[in-house]
Parts: C-alpha cells; sequence; structure tokens
C-alpha cells in the first residue's frame, strides 16, 4: 500500500506523455530497502495512519447516524434544553450498544461461555470474508488490466449455476466430487467474465454496459433454469435447487462447531495465486502493461484484444471461485437466484479498499467480512439495520481515497513524498 | 481505471469489423426470416390503435401472420442485400436503411409474436415512455457530466437520492413540487460529493461514482428500514403528480394519449432533452463546456475556468438525475421502497455510451430499453409461449446486441476521466 488512488490516478494521467519511464521493470526496484524499513517508512509516510483515520471518521459518521436515528434519542432531544443528560445518554446507550454487538458479532462474543464458544463470531468472520477475498481478487485483477468488471453478480450466478449443477447432479466419490464441482464453478464464471472480454476485443464494446447487462441475463437465466428439472429440486414448487451433495461440500475447517470451510484455505491460495500472476508471470506483466496505458503496450507488441479476454477470464474465474464457495460451502441446503447475497458488488469496494493489490484485498475482505459479520449479529441484538454498515464501508473507502481531505480533518501535515509526486505531474 | 476510450485504441479495433452493419443485418434478416417462414404462428394479430375513450376512434387493425411474415421477410433480406451490394462497392450502410430495417423487424416480430391475440399499440407505447422518463433524464445527467470530463456512474445513487427526498418531503410537506425540489437538491447534492472528490481530491472519477452508488444505496435502506416504515403514514405517503392533458394535442390518435397527457415530470423530461441539445450544441455554455471536456488545457488557456466549469455542470447533473429519480416516487410508484430503482442509474449509463455522449442519441437508446422491457410485459400479457425469464431478459439482449453489433468502439469525450490540474 506504499501509494494511494490519488497518485494512482495522476501516475495514469502523466502516462499519457511519459510512458516508458512508468514500466514496472524500473531498475529502482532493484534497490528496495527490507521489508521492516518499508513498514517503518509507510507508517512515518502517513498511510497506515490515514487508514485508521478514515475508519475512525467512517465509525464516527456511523455513529451519529445511529444515534439521530434512535427512537429513543429523538424522543428525548425533545426536552433537550431542560435535560440534555437525558439525550447525551440515550445517543450514547445507542452508539455504544450497536458498536459493541458489532464488536461481538465479529470478533469474540463475551456474553457466550467459554473461549470456543466466545470466538465463534472470529470465524463467522473469516466464513464471510472467503467469498469477498476471492471475488475481490477478481475485481480487482481486472482494475489492473484496466477493466471495470462489474458484472461479478452474473459470474457468480453462473458459477453457482454450474458448481451447484455438478454438486448434487452427478455421484463422484468424496474429494473428486468436490474438486470437479469447483472446477465447474470456476469454469462457468470464466465463461461468463470472458464473453464480455470477447465482446470488447471484437467489437469494441465497453465492458462496463456488457457485464451489467450480463448480470440480468444471468439472473434470469438462471431462474429460468430453477424452474426446470435441470437445476430444481425434485417435488419442489417454488425456484430452489436440491441441496449440494455430502461428497461435494467443501470440508470445515475447525469441526461442525464453526461455519469456516476449506474455501478460506483455496481463497488464501487465489491470493498467493493471484500476488504471483501480477508481479511474477509474463501475463500478469501483460495485464498490468495494457491497463497502465494500452497504446503502449501495443506499440510495445501486446495483443490487447486477447490480454482483455484472458483478463476477464481470469477475473470471472475467480469470481467463479466465489460463486461456488457460496453453494459448495456457505449455503449447501439448496440454492435460489439470490445465491450471490450481494457479494459480486462488495467485491468492487473490497479491490478498491485493497487498491487492486492482492494482499491488501485479502485485508480488505477480513476487514469486510467482519463488519458483515458484525452487521448482523447488530441487527439481531439491538434492531440497527445491518445496512448501517454499508454506509461505513462506503465512507471509509472513499476516505481513504482521498488523503488530503483526511489530512485536512486532523489537521495532520502535509506528505512529503506527495508533494514531490504532484509536482512531477505539474511538470509532465 | 478509467471508462472512456482513447480514440488511438478505437482506430485499430475498428479496422476488422467494416463488414459488420452488413452482416448484422443478413444475420437478423435470416433468423427473422426462419421465425417468420418456419416457425409460422398461422393466425391474425390485432393492433388495436385508440381506446374507447379516444375522441377520435381509429379502427382495430388485422394482420394476417402468413403472408405478412414472407413479405416482411423478402423485404428484410432486400435490405439487407443492398447493404451487402453497398458495402462491397464500398459504400456505407445509410442510417435511414438501418431504421427502415429495425422498424419492420419489430413490426415482423410483434406479428409473429402476437398471434391470436390483441395487442394495445397504445398502451406499448404510455408503458415505454414510463420505462423510459427516469432513464432518458438519468442519460441527459450522464452526457452533461461526460461532456464537461468528469465521468458519472453515481446517477444510480443520484436516482435513489431523489427518489428518497422526493418522497419524504412531498410527505411531509403535501406538496409534489417541494418533493420535485427536494429531488433535485437531493441529486446535486450527491454530485457535490462527487465533484469535491473528484475534482477537488482528484479522487479516480469511477471509483468515487461507484463508492456514491454503494453509499446512498446503503444510507436510504438504512433511514427507510429505521425511520420511514415505523412512520410509514407521515414520512413515506407521498401525494403524486396527476396527469395533465394537454387540449387538442392530447387528442392526436395513437400518440396524443401517449406524449400530451402526461404528469408534469415528464413535460419537464420534454423540455431537458430540447433545452441540453440546444444548449450544448448551439449555445457559449455548450461550447466552454465541450471545450473543458475535450481539451481542459485549450480551455484554460483561452481564459475558461476549467474545474469551476466543471463543478457547475456536474451539480447540473444532478439536479437532473435528481429529477429523474423523483420520477419513481411522485411519478409512478407513489412512496419509496428499498432499492426501488433496481439498477436503472447504471442502464442510463449504458445509454449514455450506447448514445455516444449525445443528448438526442441518448434519449433514443433509453428509449430502446423502454420499449424491449415493455414489449416484454405487453407479450407475457397476450400469453406468450416464451418463458417469462426470456421475455425479462430481452431488454438486456437487446441492449448487448446494439452495442455489440452496431454501435462498437467509440469514442467518449477526450477528458473524461482525467482531472485537470495546473503547474
Amino acid at each position: 500500500m506504499s501509494s494511494n488512488l490519488t497518485s494512482d490516478t495522476t501516475r495514469s494521467a502523466s502516462t499519457e506523455q511519459q510512458a516508458p519511464t512508468n514500466s514496472p521493470s524500473q531498475p529502482q526496484a532493484k534497490t528496495t530497502p527490507g521489508k521492516w524499513r518499508t513498514v517503518l517508512r509507510e507508517i512515518s509516510n502517513g498511510n497506515t495512519i490515514i487508514n485508521i483515520f478514515s475508519v475512525i471518521i467512517a465509525l464516527a459518521a456511523g455513529a451519529i447516524l445511529i444515534g439521530l436515528t434512535d427512537e429513543e434519542v429523538r424522543e428525548s432531544f425533545g426536552y433537550f434544553f431542560a435535560r440534555p443528560t437525558d439525550a447525551l445518554r440515550a445517543f450514547w446507550d445507542a452508539v455504544a450498544g450497536a458498536y459493541s454487538a458489532l464488536f461481538q458479532g465479529a470478533i469474540y462474543n463475551f456474553g457466550r461461555p467459554g473461549f470456543l464458544n466466545g470466538i465463534k463470531p472470529l470465524t463467522d468472520t473469516l466464513t464471510y470474508a472467503t467469498p469477498l477475498i476471492t471475488a475481490g481478487l477478481g475485481v480487482g485483477l481486472a482494475f489492473r488490466s484496466g477493466l471495470f468488471n462489474i458484472g461479478g453478480r452474473g459470474q457468480m450466478l453462473i458459477a453457482a449455476g454450474c458448481a451447484g449443477w455438478i454438486g448434487f447432479g452427478i455421484q463422484l466419490p468424496w474429494g473428486i466430487h468436490m474438486i470437479v464441482a469447483v472446477v465447474a464453478g470456476i469454469a462457468g464464471g470464466a465463461l461468463w467474465g470472458g464473453l464480455a472480454g470477447l465482446l470488447k476485443a471484437r467489437s469494441g464494446a465497453h465492458e462496463v454496459i456488457t457485464t451489467i447487462m450480463l448480470n440480468y441475463v444471468a439472473f434470469y437465466l438462471l431462474s429460468y433454469l430453477l424452474r426446470t428439472p435441470l437445476l430444481q429440486a425434485p417435488g419442489q414448487s417454488n425456484s430452489k435447487s436440491a441441496p449440494t451433495a455430502e461428497t461435494a461440500v467443501l470440508p470445515s475447517l475447525l469441526g461442525e462447531r464453526y461455519t469456516l470451510h476449506f474455501g478460506f484455505i483455496l481463497a488464501i491460495l487465489a491470493t498467493i495465486g493471484a500476488a504471483w500472476l501480477i508481479s511474477r508471470s509474463s501475463l500478469g506483466f501483460r495485464f498490468r502493461a495494457v491497463g497502465e496505458n494500452p497504446h503502449a503496450a501495443r506499440v510495445a507488441g501486446i495483443n490487447v484484444g486477447k490480454t482483455y479476454v484472458m483478463a476477464m477470464l481470469v477475473s470471472g474465474g475467480l469470481l467463479g471461485l466465489a460463486g461456488s464457495f457460496q453453494v459448495l460451502g456457505t449455503t449447501t441446503s439448496g440454492f435460489t437466484p439470490g445465491i450471490d447475497a450481494g457479494i459480486g458488488f462488495d467485491a468492487i469496494t473490497v479491490a478498491l479498499l485493497g487498491r487492486s493489490r492482492p494482499w491488501g484485498i485479502f485485508a480488505a475482505g477480513l476487514l469486510f467480512g467482519a463488519f458483515k459479520s458484525g452487521g448482523f449479529a447488530m441487527q439481531a441484538a439491538q434492531g440497527i439495520p445491518a445496512d448501517i454498515v454499508v454506509v461505513i464501508q462506503a465512507l471509509i473507502v472513499l476516505l481513504i481515497a482521498a488523503p488530503p481531505l483526511v489530512r485536512a480533518i486532523f489537521r495532520l501535515p502535509h506528505d512529503g513524498s506527495k508533494l514531490t509526486d504532484s509536482k512531477k505531474v505539474a511538470t509532465a | 481505471m478509467t471508462t472512456t476510450i482513447n480514440p488511438l485504441e478505437s482506430q485499430e479495433l475498428a479496422a476488422p469489423v467494416r463488414w459488420r452493419t452488413p452482416g448484422m443485418l443478413t444475420a437478423f434478416a435470416l433468423a427473422a426470416g426462419c421465425a417468420f417462414v418456419f416457425f409460422q404462428r398461422p393466425g391474425t394479430t390485432t393492433f388495436r390503435l385508440s381506446s374507447e375513450n379516444d375522441a377520435i376512434r381509429l379502427p382495430n387493425l388485422e394482420v394476417s401472420t402468413v403472408p405478412a411474415g414472407v413479405g416482411l421477410t423478402i423485404a428484410l433480406l432486400l435490405l439487407a442485400g443492398y447493404s451487402v451490394f453497398l458495402r462491397s462497392s464500398g459504400r456505407k450502410t445509410p442510417r435511414w436503411l438501418i431504421a427502415v430495417f429495425a422498424v419492420l423487424l419489430v413490426a415482423g416480430f410483434l406479428i409473429w409474436a402476437g398471434s391470436g391475440g390483441t395487442l394495445p399499440v397504445s398502451g406499448l407505447l404510455v408503458a415505454t415512455l414510463g420505462v423510459s422518463v427516469p432513464l432518458i433524464l438519468g442519460s441527459l445527467s450522464g452526457v452533461i457530466s461526460e461532456r464537461v470530463g468528469v465521468v458519472n456512474v453515481a446517477i444510480e445513487g443520484q436516482f435513489l437520492a431523489g427518489a428518497f427526498a422526493a418522497a419524504v418531503v412531498a410527505s411531509v410537506t403535501g406538496n409534489v413540487i417541494a418533493g420535485l425540489a427536494a429531488a433535485m437538491i437531493a441529486g446535486a447534492l450527491v454530485a457535490a460529493v462527487l465533484a469535491l472528490f473528484a475534482i477537488r481530491y482528484l479522487v479516480d472519477q469511477v471509483i468515487v461514482g461507484v463508492v456514491l452508488n454503494v453509499l446512498v444505496t446503503g444510507l436510504t435502506t438504512f433511514l427507510f428500514t429505521q425511520v420511514l416504515s415505523p412512520n410509514n403514514q407521515q414520512l413515506n405517503s407521498p401525494p403524486r403528480f396527476a396527469p395533465i392533458d394537454i387540449p387538442v394535442l392530447s387528442d392526436i390518435p395513437i400518440i396524443g394519449q401517449v406524449l400530451f397527457s402526461q404528469t408534469l415530470i415528464v413535460y419537464l423530461m420534454f423540455v431537458a432533452v430540447a433545452a441540453v441539445y440546444y444548449g450544448l450544441f448551439h449555445t457559449r455554455w455548450g461550447l466552454r463546456l465541450r471545450a473543458v471536456g475535450e481539451h481542459p488545457q485549450a480551455a484554460d488557456t483561452v481564459g475558461i475556468a476549467v474545474n469551476a466549469t466543471r463543478v457547475r455542470n456536474v451539480l447540473l447533473g444532478g439536479v437532473v438525475a435528481g429529477l429523474g429519480g423523483s420520477y419513481f416516487t411522485l411519478g409512478s410508484v407513489g412512496s419509496f421502497n428499498i432499492q426501488m430503482t433496481a439498477g436503472a442509474g447504471f442502464i442510463a449509463l449504458a445509454a449514455v455510451i450506447f448514445g455516444r455522449w449525445d443528448p438526442v442519441r441518448s434519449t433514443m437508446a433509453a428509449l430502446l430499453f423502454g420499449f424491449a422491457s415493455s414489449l416484454q410485459y405487453v407479450l407475457s400479457i397476450m400469453g406468450s409461449q416464451v418463458p417469462s425469464e426470456f421475455m425479462l431478459m430481452l431488454p438486456y439482449l437487446v441492449t448487448i446486441l446494439a452495442v455489440a453489433g452496431f454501435a462498437g468502439k467509440m469514442r467518449g469525450p477526450a477528458a473524461a476521466g482525467k482531472p485537470y490540474t495546473t503547474a
């Protein structure tokens, strides 16, 4: 996370003029200081501080929203000038109740007896984070290739359809069944994503349009298939599939007590794989080159159209992996057309928060998983709609993208490195 | 991460698709021919041209499907053949040919699919306009914003904010005009955040737009569940706009009721399309706006304040999109509901790109989508054999086909998506 979105943007603006200086194989990269030096420098540069302050501001804004919309608070504000302490106490009670429920639902529940029960929320967080990380990797990888994949929903739905069909429609021994189902899901997602890539490469159709439209097509296609014997559970009258066969369900990692499944390991592997692909493989190099500047990439002999197709295939495949987690890990009792659970769109915010870097996305996915798990607990315990979590998440992403704003709010000194950055743009 | 397409890129990729239009026309003509000739649905299709209450009543139009299908197939094939002929002698397919082709194709499809039923023409057109009104306003907002150099992905958020504000304010005040004003302000507020982050803090415009959509969706959903639904009577029961008949004009057969018996929002929409078109291409405001979006440096050199122009027009775009949002609550449904815009903002965004950043073409694109949407509705009422899901898919498939098949690589305003910083 050494650079931020602002400098990313200015850099892409300046690549028009001076593309060669931005090629990823700069000689400077060889003289990178040690890992700890980098971490220390990042902290002193203020990026970590910006991140922390962004979360604080977003939580404060969320607190104000929770407080102001609370029934009791509004009543006590009616006689605010007679007894202001009442209003303030009600405000504090509402916010403290909400955020402690959020924490206890995401990390550790002090209300439950024993460590093994108390830690369950943390494992739930990891379960929620699993598809968010993989889907976020997919969106982030497309970002790096200069593509905006809003089609996560469609890719996940098609993947869920494919993985689900293998999961209950076919009889295979334990282990193999699971692998075949996951691979089918990845293939389904890749196919749906690759279609958008192919349309872009062949006819120049903008991927923002095609992926959005393909979302709807996938939704109605799956809705239709869930009414036909192909996917519908026998004897069902509504659009729901049969439960996933035992042999295809991803095994749980920590025993039956917890929801955490093998998908989390796959998500870690996917992160490692994506990190390798992006920074070490020649395909990843082509992705980044096209993403930074398609004209320069073309001049350098890269087939831009083919790269778009490949990027959308890989991106869709990762979203397909997330889709198969939904069917084979999270909801194994049969699925409906709503199986994507909005993850395809959440993935965009995850990728943005992680700045399209695989390990950044991993961390962002964990954070959003915690918010999701905590949000549901908060809704159940305090009756506060879990959507407040969406507001907080969006605010975090927005604030992290604009460090000068956070600096201005907390009156932090200006960051030296950023100043030189903007000077560079000015002279370019 | 910018969504605009650069000119260089379009030159190379546009080269291998020169045969696309004739090819697409031939493919469509053959597909239609297969359907009309080999999968005949004998019978007659009745087009109802006027309803009971119309001042001037037209008789129903009855068409026998088989001869009409064969005739139309021949006409379509002739048109496609003429396009191929033009192409092989090195000429482009004229636009009127594509338009006539599309009209004949749709007519043929309606005759074929509606066999044995009665098709209310006026109802179909009313439904088309109903779906299109917010889309058109949203796409106008996008056109203004992108022409000035700021990509506006936040149309969906502006819709939702407008719909929400309109419902609440109109319910509290009991006044639809106040609701309309509130919707415009809400849309402008979302646009103000977009402008603040995109222009002041140089955050990638697409990112701000996407995050704003998420933010507004979360905010309106939260406020709806927490505040609106417990107090539905006081806060979420707005009055609705009543349709206004324009004398004489509303009595014109077929299109009279469609165009001239509508609510204030629809009339404002008509005005907005004309105003944006005229303003953008025939006034000083439009010239400056386009200059800022195409070449901000040049605009700056001649003394136009680039960022101030951008902020003003992004706010204007927000006002227009907020107006579109108010249609959801004050024009059609009546009360706010969670995520009631259902992706319309994204469709409007697609209409902007499909309409090549031109107000009139974007309006046409929005109408095309509205037509496809209401077509599936009308056909499913008529008892079509096709599963409803495939009919529901139709508008989205049409959009993909239109974008991939005919529109192709499009070049947006050159500076859209790029922040402007001076030395």
